[in-house]
């Protein structure tokens, strides 16, 4: 206990990364369960069904499945750069979550604050840093793979990659410009408050251009539909992970939803107000909505369980409602009311973006790969730009008419 | 290994570990957002360039000639000693010993707010023919990669 209090930064960041990779390999597992999910029912189908009850048991299938596959290298490929190309992908795309705060800073243990891992001052700088190495783990599997189609498929996905990075971080700009800072936590603050009492005074209000800019190129630079040509079946056999196996192709599929889950979390912070609930403080009642939703799923649950379903999917189906029954009465804790409001809030956009991320997946078809490319650089950087040149006139323009 | 590596890409793959390295040297300086434009700039857009290139020429196994035996084993202590001779030489100088002690202007604080007010007041000229020489470089690379009508 001793070392405990001597080293508090040492030790509470140990556990945040801890909690927090565990946290994340499970959501990346169960992102696949809810977007074959989500597919399935817009397909008019009902998705995976069987391996638990309704499918919740399907990704451990999935990873069971991964871990047992025979691993086969193709001949002639670059060993080094092979076995390194998933590698690279998936730790980059990890790293990111670590800037991403998930709640205020005011939740604090042993003086350090808990609910981001790490509060970097230029946080957003180095989050596209990260982001920018990502394209190496691309470019790399497809040339070291030894093979035509992952070499073209892995050059395209890296081009269209790079070209999208430009509007990426020219859209962000203008957010940039309102708040200020750098900083995450920062950027979030500056985004309570409201217009009129009524509208919350969200990021995406004054830059909604650069919110549509932001998140079309953030799909095109996760290579998702309807930008998803490098990788699409039809095309390029499967892209740039057409010779992986195993476990090297589970970390190029992680990469890739932990690339979204990093564009979801970014769009959140900068454009949705983050943790920030859009309600007024005042009402207070609203505290209550994550005990409420907890419990309003167990009870679905239960009825599930005891109306609905048979077999093995009942014991399922009964943990799971015991398991939402807990965390649903221990939400109605003060303490654990107060620290989880934040969480709640920025979890519920989260979600809701990857829906839509989802949701376009299972409606838009795709674009050819000049499409593509002529939309990122005769459309997207010109409207980019224009957004950021739009910003600052208007920024500025007080400081004007003052001088003038 | 990035000038002893046999496969061309290895050798870029270890330049973008030495941008990589040099970002972290600007951490530990204290200069954060230099060290995110390094990665940034260097490290996930210029050396990617370069990978492109090596992909796409498909330049194989670097040649070894064997040719000199006073090259393969003088070669590399008269190298260094040649390099420490200079490095002393160049520690004792005027210059030298300006860069020890520091100077006023690089020991300020680099916050991203510093570093934008000195960059677009102090040093505006240069940054603005920086931009220009960039876009030269740029209209040059067009009208080489022009087809011929």
């Amino acid at each position: 206990m001793d070392f405990v209090a001597q080293h508090p930064v040492l030790v509470v960041s140990l556990v945040k990364v801890v909690i927090l990779l565990f946290l994340l390999l499970t959501t990346l597992a169960y992102l696949t369960w809810f977007e074959r999910k989500v597919v399935a029912h817009i397909q008019s189908r009902w998705g995976p069904y069987y391996v638990g009850a309704h499918g919740l048991l399907q990704p451990l299938a999935d990873g069971v499945k991964f871990l047992f596959k025979e691993d086969v290298t193709p001949p002639g490929a670059d060993k080094f750069v092979y076995v390194l190309a998933p590698f690279l992908a998936l730790s980059l795309a990890l790293t990111t979550l670590a800037l991403i705060p998930f709640g205020p800073p005011n939740v604090q243990v042993l003086g350090q604050s808990t609910l981001i891992v790490a509060n970097v001052d230029i946080g957003l700088m180095f989050v596209f840093a990260i982001t920018a190495m990502g394209v190496y783990g691309v470019a790399l599997a497809g040339w070291s793979s030894n093979s035509k189609y992952p070499l073209l498929g892995g050059l395209r996905s890296s081009a269209q990659m790079i070209s999208y990075e430009v509007s990426l971080t020219l859209s962000v700009v203008g957010v940039v410009l309102i708040a200020g800072t750098l900083n995450f936590n920062e950027m979030i603050a500056g985004q309570s408050g409201y217009y009129r009492h009524v509208l919350p005074r969200w990021n995406i209000f004054p830059q909604f251009i650069g919110f549509l800019c932001y998140f079309v190129s953030a799909i095109a630079e996760t290579n998702r539909v309807p930008f998803d040509l490098p990788e699409a079946e039809t095309e390029l056999v499967a892209g740039f992970h057409t010779e992986y196996s195993s476990f090297k192709f589970a970390m190029f599929f992680m990469a890739e939803y932990a690339n979204m889950i990093t564009v979801a979390c970014l769009a959140t912070i900068l454009f949705l107000g983050g943790w920030l609930s859009p309600f007024p403080e005042s009402w207070t009642f609203l505290q209550y909505l994550p005990a409420v939703g907890l419990l309003a799923l167990a009870l679905y649950l239960a009825y599930d369980t005891i109306v609905l379903a048979r077999g093995i999917a009942r014991i399922q189906l009964t943990v799971i409602t015991l398991g939402a029954l807990v965390i649903g009465l221990a939400c109605l804790h003060p303490v654990v009311m107060a620290v989880i409001q934040g969480p709640f809030w920025f979890l519920l956009k989260v979600g809701f973006i990857m829906f839509v991320y989802v949701w376009m997946r299972g409606t838009l078809p795709r674009f050819r790969y000049d499409q593509l490319m002529a939309f990122g650089w005769k459309f997207l950087l010109p409207v980019s730009l224009a957004n950021l040149v739009a910003t600052a006139f208007v920024k500025i323009l007080p400081l004007l008419v003052n001088h003038g | 290994m990035l000038i002893l590596a046999r496969e061309p890409i290895h050798s870029a793959l270890s330049l973008v570990l030495v941008m990589s390295a040099l970002a972290v040297l600007y951490l530990l300086l204290g200069a954060e957002f230099i060290a995110a434009v390094q990665i940034i700039v260097y490290a996930g857009a210029i050396m990617v360039l370069f990978v492109f290139v090596i992909m796409l020429l498909n330049a194989g196994i670097e040649e070894r000639t064997d040719y000199s035996k006073v090259a393969k084993y003088a070669g590399l202590p008269l190298g260094m000693f040649l390099l420490l001779e200079l490095a002393h030489w160049m520690a004792h100088s005027i210059i030298g010993r300006t860069i020890a002690n520091g100077s006023e202007a690089a020991n300020t604080a680099a916050s991203t707010r510093e570093l934008s007010a000195q960059l677009f007041q102090k040093y505006l000229f240069p940054f603005e023919a920086t931009s220009i020489l960039i876009l030269i470089a740029i209209l040059g690379a067009l009208v080489l990669a022009k087809k011929e009508e």
